[in-house]
């Protein structure tokens, strides 16, 4: 390798700005592709926080503490020695953040200010107001600007990521690519590639996504042979605003900051709910979890909620919404630490937050499923620093980090632990490719592998042309609805076997229809429906991988949750003193706690599992009444 | 707009909603307006309805056409994506909700690309220049390195909170768009990117570098072309003091170009009058 390689990322969220400024940093040329100007990823809309046990609150917290609640929380499914590694590294990662000039909330000694998230008793979450991820987006993309500035970076803004190219023994040499203005297609030679494209939100239709969360380019990756693991869990968060377009969240550091959550003790009680007196209120989180109360872990959470409005018929005026409560905290404090969220309420709902409780709904927000990684463990079982495998995918060459990896948050993420997970994965990703790319003989610029790419180019320009000539009767657009309603139906909050195999036929008609699409629009110019069109076949794939995770795995874990195949409850308050209880739960944990892995097949996935590594942390059952 | 003021008495009950959208094929073209009737439905934003016509991409004379190219992300005024004229006045139009936007007494809602940008197609356009203009003004923080140095230094929670607002820039280009002093043609910086070299030059790291900072805004294109017709805080959806940032940033600017004068007499003396 050239001591100044080209290596390309996709991405320019957390995880790729922060791979991209590692790979600068260390002298290298680097490629960044994005979908849309990076400072506009998906990342940007992150509200609450990032976590890192810094303890400044005297509360005794510890790396060690963060990473058995990370685990905790994941329900045992997520690769612990990453996990362990994420942990140690936070405190540092938010010092960063916080020299970048991050402009996080403080106390009045002028120290960074932390709050309390979901699945810890402890203040561990460093935040900017509520727009956390903008901040630390904007200060990423300023370190990658200057290394821009400075010849080290260049930015493909508009570009889409369409596929890896790879020489003859399956090494990834770089990319095909379409520029989105002008619809040319260029391949790119890199080192290495890495992956950093983000969640798949949009396969559910609406969700608390931003709209290019398609997951594409894991889609079509997974097509041309990287694994995908864990797809079945995806993380519905409890708190968010239905909305025609989208589902917008209402962040859990509302809750954080005292916001109660409750519906009236009487069904179909029709007073306004400032006018409901305390005792005629049911917080029924607090309720049912005294210690953990509004702050148990997401999917608890979401169940609750679920279950209070489906089950029990308890909603809000029957329908599907309980109240989310502020008014108690003062507008002043309000305004400090959530103005962000409190605004996006008063924006869209029309109704101020900090006076009228405001009604909300669980609602698709997070895939801990992802491409699958590796990592190679070092001494104190963290991610042995330098070493060419962490991160890498199966394929020799392509990276992946962020949320499009699955390997930090298991079966449930805890809140405030992405964006942490995003810059770790980057912190360590970027200087694995280095790593990988001193290892080859050969550079993937070399003159041989121009069939490579000039194989590629064509294969990309004659799909594009294939796809504009498209003149069938589905509309692309309805046809994504018509998917989305399926996914939210079906894969997310409860889960039956039955409905789940029905979904996944449902994903088989519509790939059948796929192609008899339309592709709407013929120009040669900023033509993003061919591009649109594209994306939806790769929908499909995640889509089936993650109804056919779910349909196969029988068990309840963290977001997954069958009630056909739920534990009895133990007879006592710690499942442990259950000795019976213990038993069915080590027998289910035996045949269980594993990875699912989707391997692409044109008839649909093959799933397998493979077990998983538990160096840091034995599995225990999960509770939090 | 015959028809639009015709149809207005009907708004109120209306099952639908009647939009006037620009269509321009790339950053030459010559473009018209295509007219789309999108159901009503409350709680709905231009987004959501340019949505609806993607699914149905028909006009009102039953013509199938390609479906609107705009540019729009988070949904939820956060990404900078979404900025357009909509009926006139540029803001986001994921959060400009048509209730709102027809409450406004217009029966019809009429969606135009940003013009101080060129047209990528539609209402999609290219806002390199904001970007371009972060750079002039070395807006970023030049840490050592990305390891582990510790803790940043200190601030007070009131300089926190006075960054945190202009921090919370979006990039959208509106303040842009509505300044009488900015062109297609031409480079004036805007008020965005002088608010952003306010914000490191706050920052105590930042400071060290605000020279450098203050001299991205001086020169051709930079802060002495504002004509102060303070548009651009009017317009702003994030409600940043851009006026107080274009003030501030001002008086930084007269201060260096004093030191200037004053160094340059310095040199002068040195090199004419001195005593050697
Ligand atoms: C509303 C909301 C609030 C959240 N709040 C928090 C929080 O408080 N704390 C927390 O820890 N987490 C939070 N999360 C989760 C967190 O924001 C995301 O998981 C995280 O930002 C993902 O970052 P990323 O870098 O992996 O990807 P993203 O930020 O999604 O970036 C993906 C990038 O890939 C690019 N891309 C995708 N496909 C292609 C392609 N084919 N070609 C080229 N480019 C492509 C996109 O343009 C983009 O630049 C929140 C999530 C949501 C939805
Ligand atoms: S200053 Fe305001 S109007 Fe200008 S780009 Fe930033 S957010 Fe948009
Ligand atoms: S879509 Fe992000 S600001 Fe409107």
């Amino acid at each position: 390798m050239a001591a100044a390689a080209r290596f390309t990322v996709v991405g320019g969220g957390l995880a790729g700005l922060m791979t991209t400024i590692k790979l600068a940093e260390a002298g290298h040329q680097v490629d960044i592709l994005s979908l849309v100007p990076v400072k506009r990823s998906h990342s940007v809309c992150a509200q609450g926080g990032i976590n890192g046990a810094v303890n400044t609150k005297g509360e005794g917290d510890h790396p060690d503490i963060h990473v058995k609640d990370t685990l905790r929380g994941g329900d045992f499914l997520a690769e612990q020695v990453s996990v362990k590694g994420m942990c140690y590294a936070a405190p540092g990662i938010i010092y960063l953040l916080d020299r970048m000039g991050v402009t996080f909330n403080r106390t009045p000694e002028g120290l960074l200010d932390f709050r309390r998230f979901g699945g810890t008793l402890h203040h561990r979450t460093a935040f900017a107001g509520a727009t956390t991820g903008q901040q630390l987006l904007y200060a990423l993309d300023e370190q990658v600007r200057r290394w821009e500035a400075e010849g080290r970076v260049t930015k493909y803004e508009y570009w889409e990521w369409l596929g890896m190219v790879k020489d003859g023994s399956g090494r990834c040499i770089g990319s095909a690519a379409m520029d989105l203005r002008t619809n040319e297609i260029r391949t790119l030679p890199a080192e290495a590639v890495c992956l950093a494209t983000g969640g798949p939100g949009i396969v559910f239709g609406r969700s608390t996504n931003s709209i290019i969360n398609t997951g594409t380019a894991a889609g079509r990756a997974f097509m041309e042979g990287a694994l995908y693991a864990n797809g079945e869990f995806i993380q519905v968060h409890p708190t968010s605003i239905p909305g025609e377009d989208k589902l917008r969240l209402m962040s859990e550091s509302v809750r954080g900051e005292g916001g109660r959550v409750w519906v009236p003790k009487t069904k179909g009680d029709t007073r306004p709910p400032q006018a409901i007196p305390e005792s005629e209120r049911w917080y029924f989180l607090e309720e049912r979890y005294p210690k953990y109360k509004n702050l148990v872990p997401r999917d608890v959470a979401t169940r609750e909620i679920f279950q209070v409005c489906r089950e029990m018929g308890m909603g809000l005026g029957g329908q599907d919404a309980v109240y989310l409560d502020v008014t108690h905290i003062p507008a002043k404090t309000l305004d400090a630490k959530l103005k962000g969220v409190m605004e996006i309420y008063e924006k869209f709902v029309g109704d101020d937050p900090r006076n009228v409780p405001m009604k909300i709904f669980p609602g698709m927000h997070y895939s801990m499923g992802g491409l699958y990684v590796n990592f190679e463990r070092g001494p104190n079982d963290e991610p042995l620093a330098g070493s060419p495998v962490n991160q890498s995918t199966n394929i020799p060459g392509l990276y992946a980090a962020g949320e499009a990896d699955y390997a930090y948050h298991g079966a449930n993420r805890l809140g405030a632990n992405s964006l942490l997970s995003c810059i770790y994965g980057g912190m360590i990703g970027g200087p694995a490719m280095v790593a990988f790319a001193k290892n080859q003989a050969k550079s993937a610029a070399d003159a041989d592998n121009q069939k490579y790419f000039a194989e590629a180019k064509k294969f990309w320009e004659e799909r594009f042309s294939g796809i504009k000539a498209m003149q069938g009767k589905e509309n692309p657009f309805q046809l994504a609805k018509e998917l989305g309603d399926v996914m939210t139906e079906n894969c997310t909050v409860v889960r039956y076997n039955d409905r789940l195999k029905k979904a996944v036929e449902r994903i088989r008609e519509f790939k059948d229809r796929w192609k008899n699409v339309n592709a709407l629009d013929t120009s040669t110019v900023a033509n993003r429906h061919i591009s649109y069109v594209n994306q939806l076949w790769n929908m499909f794939e995640l889509a089936e991988v993650i109804a056919k995770s779910a349909l196969l795995r029988d068990e309840c874990r963290g977001a997954h949750y069958k009630p056909d195949f739920k534990l009895p409850e133990p007879k006592s308050k710690d499942p442990r003193e259950d000795a019976e209880w213990m038993e069915k739960w080590r027998e289910r944990n035996e045949k269980w706690a594993k990875l699912s892995i989707a391997k692409h097949n044109p008839e649909g996935p093959d799933i397998s599992y493979e077990d998983l590594p538990t160096p840091v942390l034995e599995p225990e059952p999960r509770w939090y009444a | 707009m015959d028809t639009a003021t015709a149809q207005a008495p009907a708004i109120t009950g209306t099952k639908h909603v009647k939009f006037r959208i620009w269509r321009q094929e790339g950053p030459d073209g010559q473009g018209h307006f295509d007219e789309f009737r999108v159901p009503y439905r409350p709680g709905a934003n231009v987004i959501s309805c340019l949505m609806e016509i993607q699914r149905n991409p028909v006009t009102i004379d039953g013509k199938q056409v390609a479906p609107i190219i705009w540019d729009a992300a988070c949904l939820e005024e956060v990404c900078g994506s979404c900025a357009m004229n909509i009926n006139g006045r540029v803001r986001m139009a994921c959060s400009a909700l048509i209730d709102k936007v027809i409450g406004e007494g217009e029966a019809i809602i009429t969606l135009e690309p940003m013009k101080k940008f060129p047209v990528t197609r539609d209402l999609a356009v290219d806002r390199s220049r904001m970007f371009e203009a972060l750079k002039r003004v070395k807006g970023w923080i030049p840490v050592d390195g990305t390891h582990n140095l510790g803790p940043g230094p200190r601030q007070s929670p009131k300089e926190q909170s006075t960054m945190y607002v202009l921090s919370t820039c979006i990039t959208c280009g509106s303040c842009v768009e509505a300044c009488p002093q900015v062109t297609l043609e031409n480079n004036f910086i805007g008020a965005a990117a002088i608010s952003q070299a306010r914000l490191f030059n706050m920052n105590p790291t930042g400071r060290m570098n605000s020279e450098e900072r203050v001299r991205g805004i001086m020169g051709p294109g930079g802060i002495q072309d504002c004509g102060k017709a303070q548009n651009c805080v009017k317009v702003c959806p994030k409600e940043i003091p851009l006026t107080t940032s274009i003030a501030v940033m001002n008086r930084e600017v007269t201060k260096q170009v004093v030191k200037d004068i004053f160094f340059s007499m310095g040199d002068d003396n040195q090199s004419t009058g001195g005593p050697g």
